[in-house]
């Protein structure tokens, strides 16, 4: 009897959880909201959080109301995975919207792709996640394209020959943004002085950095996250080095100048969408995410944002809520209007878009250029 | 050759630090012969103290010697606190269970802090206020030594003097080293083993304490996962020089922070990790006492 009520106590969640509300669409999503990197995950989600409460006070999609299923994936794998597969098995969700880290993409998006469950990435730019298969899409450009977006920066708009890269070994991301910024700038007859390589969490990267002065290079391509960049920035002029440092999106981070100080001002990285931008669509996010969150969002909130809209277009337009059906429609996704620029998919469900390229300049970005794939 | 120098200063500001922390294990372990894996957690903790302390008293607003000295002295006693704590809440009721339960007690409190510091504090990483300004003391072609660097240098060296006087030279460090001997005739002697033990665990604590404002003061990125990758570097430096012998973790720190700068620097930054661990596997198989351990050595 005993063993009885305690099965039964054990299952009656599941049951209740099982239950779907008829007036509701279950929207999955999975971020880092704890972990070493949760900045980025916290900001996704804000974005993805705001675009649904919008959709939902302008009546929701077909009449139902998005019910967005959050979880928390530590900033590991695995949990990631463990994540997507409670979202589909026990939520029933009808589709994924995956995390910012790129590892953590390659772990879940499988497991949607083996259920059949629409999985998309607001800003995984490694060039593998979406050849996982064809429910698997991302709305961010990829990393090759971040890498010679700079050496294009760097040989045409800076006119320098020497740089020197520094790179962090233990993230796919930044290894792969240095190798496409290696080969684009030898190929536009620039010299590589200098590659060498820290770890995330490391805080001291005096060695690297009096290593790279002997080399004198013009300009430094550190394609790391900010945490990291900014005590760089701080330690590159501490001794002596005055060129400029390069990156990529990882730098975008109200924390960036907090950390580097002064010493982040006047250097240069890649993003996928600027504040100081006049298109309305990305002056009234800025507004809308201001008035909730009080705060400036950032790109990964911008992404983020973008994700969940075309997500929910796509529900809007597909015939039923079958995870097939609404794969069809995310891959008709064309010129969709986002904050973070014209969104098109392309055969391989990649966004095309372009890139901007961003002077930090103590708390505000100043705005350079735009680069067009 | 200026490029060597510039490394040789880079290695022991890095090593100082090391010192700082190491201590604390090697306190420990001397008197409880246990492993307090929380030991890094607390210098997290430190940081963080100091780091609300610094913005309720706008001490961002008047950097010097002044507010370096009101943050250490706030980090030491938020260390100290806890470090108290700790000792009576999960190590004292098991002072007579097995040394493993003990061990696994030590891993429990130090993911409780650094997951409970997540909850707390937030998982986004803060910025350490500006304590001093950065100026330049010495400068010889390419190669500058920073005031940082120097101010790290004196703290860490008047701290670990400190130490080194209290345990040898006062009636307080007689009793500590009693109780390493021999816990149970010490205490027939008169001596209390549960208050010098927790003693120690408040001078181990105060010392991290130390090292995390300094830590703040040169990397100001402070967050909840801190400790992991400095404390195990520490505590490689505190078996290196043999734990449980003073002298020996501040040797044993000032050798890894030094290899490691010059790991990054003439081999390859991947190394950097692989080294530390190469070390502490090298040193258990062919000293495993450490350095300067030896096992007649006093061990506080």
């Amino acid at each position: 009897m005993k063993r009885l009520v305690l099965s039964l106590l054990l299952v009656l969640p599941l049951l209740a959880s099982c239950t779907k509300k008829e007036n509701e669409i279950v929207i999955g999503e999975y971020d880092s909201l704890s972990g070493s990197d949760a900045t980025f995950g916290l900001s996704s989600n804000k974005g993805v959080r705001l675009a649904f409460d919008e959709i939902n006070a302008a009546g929701g999609i077909k009449g139902k109301k998005i019910e967005l299923k959050t979880m928390d994936d530590q900033g590991k794998n695995e949990e990631a995975a463990a994540a997507t597969t409670r979202l589909i098995t026990q939520n029933k969700v009808v589709a994924i919207i995956g995390g910012v880290a790129s590892g953590r993409s390659k772990a879940a998006a499988p497991i949607a792709q083996a259920k059949g469950v629409p999985f998309v990435s607001p800003a995984s730019t490694n060039p593998d996640v979406t050849k996982i298969g064809d429910y698997v899409f991302r709305i961010c450009f990829i990393d090759p394209f971040q890498g010679s977006v700079m050496a294009k920066f760097a040989s045409e708009n800076l006119k320098i020959k020497k740089v020197a890269i520094l790179r962090d070994v233990k993230n796919d991301y930044s290894v792969g943004l240095a190798d496409a910024f290696l080969t684009d700038f030898k190929k536009r007859g620039g010299e590589i002085v200098a590659d060498v390589s820290y770890q995330a969490g490391d805080i001291d990267f005096k060695a690297q950095l009096t290593q790279i002065r002997s080399k004198n290079p013009e300009a430094l391509y550190v394609p790391g996250y900010y945490t990291e960049v900014g005590l760089i920035a701080q330690q590159a002029r501490q001794l002596g080095i005055k060129a400029p440092l390069m990156g990529g999106d990882g730098w975008d981070s109200d924390k960036l100048h907090e950390i580097g100080k002064e010493a982040i001002n006047g250097n240069y990285y890649s993003n996928h969408y600027t504040v100081e931008s006049t298109d309305p669509a990305v002056t009234e996010f800025i507004k809308k995410f201001k008035a909730k969150y009080n705060e400036t969002p950032d790109a990964l909130a911008a992404l983020g944002y973008d994700a969940a809209k075309i997500l929910a277009g796509a529900i809007e337009r597909s015939a039923d809520l079958s995870g097939k059906a609404i794969r069809d429609e995310l891959a008709k996704t064309k010129d969709f209007p986002g904050v973070t620029g014209k969104i098109s998919l392309n055969e391989n469900r990649d966004a095309v878009k372009s890139a901007v390229v961003i002077q930090v300049d103590g708390p505000n970005r100043k705005y350079i250029t735009t680069v067009t794939p | 050759m200026q490029d060597f120098v510039q490394h040789l200063i880079n290695g022991i500001s890095l090593g100082s630090i090391y010192a700082l922390i190491a201590l604390g294990y090697t306190m420990v372990y001397g008197i409880l012969k246990m492993i307090n894996f929380a030991h890094s957690d607390v210098y997290m903790v430190g940081a963080f103290g100091a780091f609300y302390i610094a913005r309720a008293f706008g001490i961002e607003a008047n950097p010097g010697v002044g507010s370096l000295a009101i943050l250490l002295i706030s980090s030491m006693l938020v260390c100290s606190i806890l470090g108290l704590l700790i000792e009576r809440l999960a190590y004292r009721p098991l002072r007579n269970a097995p040394k493993l339960n003990i061990l696994i007690t030590a891993i429990g409190v130090s993911l409780f802090l650094e997951y409970g510091g997540q909850a707390l504090f937030g998982a986004n990483p803060r910025v350490f206020p500006e304590v001093m300004k950065d100026f330049v003391i010495f400068s010889f072609g390419n190669v500058e030594l920073k005031s940082f660097d120097v101010t790290v240098l004196i703290v860490s060296v008047l701290a670990m003097l400190g130490l080194q006087y209290l345990i040898y030279k006062t009636k307080l460090g007689k009793a500590m080293r009693a109780v390493s001997a021999n816990a149970s005739v010490a205490s027939l002697l008169g001596v209390n083993p549960d208050k010098i033990i927790a003693f120690t665990f408040i001078v181990g604590s105060a010392l991290a304490g130390v090292g995390s404002v300094l830590v703040g003061m040169k990397y100001p990125k402070i967050d909840p996962l801190m400790g992991m990758m400095i404390g195990m570097k520490a505590f490689v430096a505190a078996v290196l020089g043999g734990i449980g012998n003073v002298r020996g973790a501040v040797l044993g720190a000032l050798i890894m922070g030094l290899s490691e700068e010059m790991v990054v620097a003439y081999l390859s930054s991947t190394y950097r990790d692989a080294l530390a661990f190469g070390i502490l596997i090298a040193i258990l198989i062919f000293k495993p006492a450490g350095l300067l351990g030896k096992y007649s050595v006093e061990k506080v």
